[in-house]
């Protein structure tokens, strides 16, 4: 004993086990950037679960970071519908058209303030959506739960974009992203199953 | 041909009692003038009072009975005598209407669709069972033949000539549906049963009881054959309840609407059509009745589907005034074509398929608020995008925001920087000119917007999108 013994000559005789994080399934949600992805405990979106995006304006880029998903799962073979419920602004098809995504496959959902919550929860539950994204005006954490529940049910990826002063209140969404429009950055709030990154991920269109 | 005879013996007062919120309550049906009002029939509970058909009004409430007293209307027993042979026109194409209170269906080509006889009738009586009506079937070789077995047996089937000729031998007389005279004459005679008419010579039988009572008893053995008229499904669906009270609570409503939408599923089962709109009305004691149209997307027939449906929409109603008719219309029927399915489909608990979510939502949120998106080759940004479903692929490659603004507004921003543009668009002189220059500009807060201003001006932007 009394014994100084450095710490890396310990390591490298592999006599200390060093707790590493055990490799989960991977994700069959790829979100479409690479460099998102490699930051993702899952390696992608959480499937079955809820997402928060965090918008500080309108045009920071949004569509543009789920745009590869909601173009791989408008082209899959047996794919449900992509529901977009109380959009603020037109989606213009030919944008979207361009980007990939099947516009078959798009359903716009016009709901009042009070009906949002509502639609995207039964939208989510029904399992006849691949995606949904709902833009919810005033939504607390028990909505946000309720809507998570909805999404495990219904075996769907939920989206929900919400204004990036929501970020500092606490949330049951399996990820949050906040998007940052200068410089153009993501940054993981949270993700389930490891801890979030701590550097922003360049988000350059 | 083997025709099945099935006979409503109370058509008129089970159709009542279906629509009864308590059944189990003593019912009479009171027909007749008004100086001699008599009870034409009654149910159990009112039979257990000591009631029966064909008593005075005045001697049932003279011995003191509780029971409700309905009106006996014959339009009502015609159309549940039309209900059920549309009901009845799944089983057999070939369905007659021709006695009052009973069906006959031809069933002998339907046997390779719905299995041998004992099937097809434990078919069609768990059907009637749940329609709510109380019946009699038989099975013979000829339509009269098993009409007028019908009024002594219950579950006879007769398929060959011999036995059948054995089984209305002994019907007695007085049921085989010739003349009350005839019958009367023939009982002065001595004779009790048909086998003993049939034993007489023909041709003094002929003088006796008359040339028409002859062909039907010719028709009873198939010797002599008479066309049917067959029953030809109509092309809409009306059906309603009256109340006799007033219902001021839309919950009430429920249940007479899940009879109805299950008898207009039924309906539509047995012409193989789906209905995509039906109207709901609403009959107060005065005032304009309540009209509530149900318009669904795509022809639909599920009975819990279109129940569903119509609650919802009931449950946005605001009734002006209490309740005393509701009656449901359907005109237009099309054809229903059923969603293909996979047979090993994994769908989670609660799953629904989008239609149907899609029917739960516009009743909800309002028939306009859900649709798709398609691409529609105009330069016009306002006029290329649709809220229909069809593929258009015909795109420019210039830059268009995801995020389209309903109406331009102006951008107020003091330090726009110029990413792209000028992109002139100029176009539809023939309905709303156009004559713009797009840029894509970046706010001072990093945003990127599509902006336009009037071609050859340095003027204010408009601000038209969002690359988002």
């Amino acid at each position: 004993m009394g014994q100084v013994v450095a710490i890396d000559s310990l390591l490298d005789a592999r006599r200390i086990w060093r707790g590493q994080p055990h490799a989960r399934s991977p994700s069959t949600q790829p979100t479409g950037w690479p460099a998102l992805d490699a930051v993702l405990p899952a390696g992608g979106w959480p499937e079955a679960a809820l997402s928060e995006l965090l918008l500080p304006l309108d045009g920071v880029g949004e569509l543009r970071l789920l745009w590869p998903t909601l173009t791989r799962l408008s082209q899959g073979h047996d794919s449900g519908m992509i529901a977009l419920i109380a959009p603020p602004y037109l989606p213009f098809a030919t944008a979207w058209a361009r980007a990939g995504v099947r516009m078959r496959q798009v359903q716009v959902i016009q709901a009042q303030a009070r009906d949002v919550l509502w639609a995207a929860e039964q939208c989510l539950r029904s399992a006849a959506c691949s995606a949904v994204l709902c833009w919810p005006h005033q939504v607390d954490d028990r909505a946000l739960r309720r809507l998570h529940l909805a999404a495990e049910t219904g075996q769907c990826l939920g989206f929900a974009m919400r204004p990036s002063s929501a970020a500092s209140n606490p949330s049951p969404a399996a990820l949050r992203i906040a998007i940052d429009a200068r410089p153009a950055q993501l940054r993981v709030l949270k993700c389930r199953g490891g801890n979030a990154p701590a550097m922003p991920i360049p988000f350059a269109g | 041909m083997l025709w099945a005879c099935i006979l409503f013996p109370q058509l008129a007062l089970d159709g009542v009692v279906r629509r009864h919120a308590s059944p189990d309550e003593p019912l009479a049906l009171i027909a007749g003038p008004a100086q001699r009002r008599v009870l034409r029939s009654v149910n159990e509970a009112a039979r257990a009072q000591g009631l029966r058909a064909g008593q005075a009004l005045a001697v049932a409430q003279a011995i003191g009975a509780r029971f409700h007293a309905i009106d006996y209307a014959a339009a009502d027993a015609q159309r549940w005598h039309d209900f059920l042979a549309a009901w009845a026109y799944r089983y057999g194409s070939l369905v007659s209407r021709e006695w009052p209170s009973a069906l006959l269906v031809e069933v002998e080509a339907s046997f390779r669709l719905f299995g041998p006889w004992p099937r097809l009738e434990a078919r069609l009586r768990e059907d009637l069972r749940e329609l709510g009506f109380r019946h009699r079937i038989v099975l013979a070789p000829h339509p009269w033949a098993a009409r007028v077995l019908a009024n002594v047996h219950d579950g006879l089937a007769v398929i060959d000539e011999q036995p059948l000729l054995r089984a209305l031998a002994s019907l007695p007389l007085s049921r085989c549906g010739l003349p009350a005279d005839v019958t009367a004459g023939l009982v002065r005679m001595g004779l009790r049963n048909l086998g003993q008419v049939w034993a007489l010579p023909r041709a003094g039988l002929g003088r006796r009881i008359g040339e028409a009572a002859l062909d039907h008893l010719d028709r009873l053995r198939g010797t002599q054959a008479t066309p049917l008229r067959y029953f030809q499904p109509a092309d809409a669906f009306e059906s309603r309840i009256e109340f006799n009270y007033e219902v001021s609570s839309s919950q009430s409503l429920l249940f007479p609407l899940r009879r109805l939408t299950a008898d207009l599923a039924t309906y539509l089962a047995g012409r193989d059509g789906g209905v995509q709109r039906f109207l709901l009305r609403f009959t107060h004691e005065r005032g304009a009745a309540t009209e509530l149209p149900v318009g669904l997307l795509a022809a639909e027939r599920d009975p819990a589907m279109l129940f569903e449906v119509a609650r919802s929409r009931l449950e946005q109603l605001q009734l002006p005034a209490p309740v005393r008719e509701m009656e449901l219309l359907a005109h237009q029927l099309p054809p229903f074509v059923p969603a293909g399915r996979d047979l090993f489909d994994m769908r989670p608990q609660q799953a629904m398929p989008w239609e149907q979510l899609r029917e739960r939502l516009r009743a909800r949120l309002g028939d306009e608020s859900v649709h798709g998106l398609a691409v529609r080759a105009d330069h016009r940004p306002e006029r290329a995008w649709q809220s229909a479903s069809s593929d258009v692929q015909a795109m420019p490659s210039l830059p268009r925001p995801g995020w389209l603004l309903h109406q331009p507004i102006p951008l107020r921003d003091t330090s726009l920087r110029i990413l792209a543009g000028p992109e002139r668009i100029e176009s539809g002189w023939w309905d709303g000119d156009v004559r713009r220059d797009y840029y894509v500009v970046e706010t001072s807060q990093g945003q990127r917007a599509w902006a336009f201003r009037p071609p050859g001006e340095q003027g204010e932007f408009m601000l038209h999108g969002w690359f988002a």
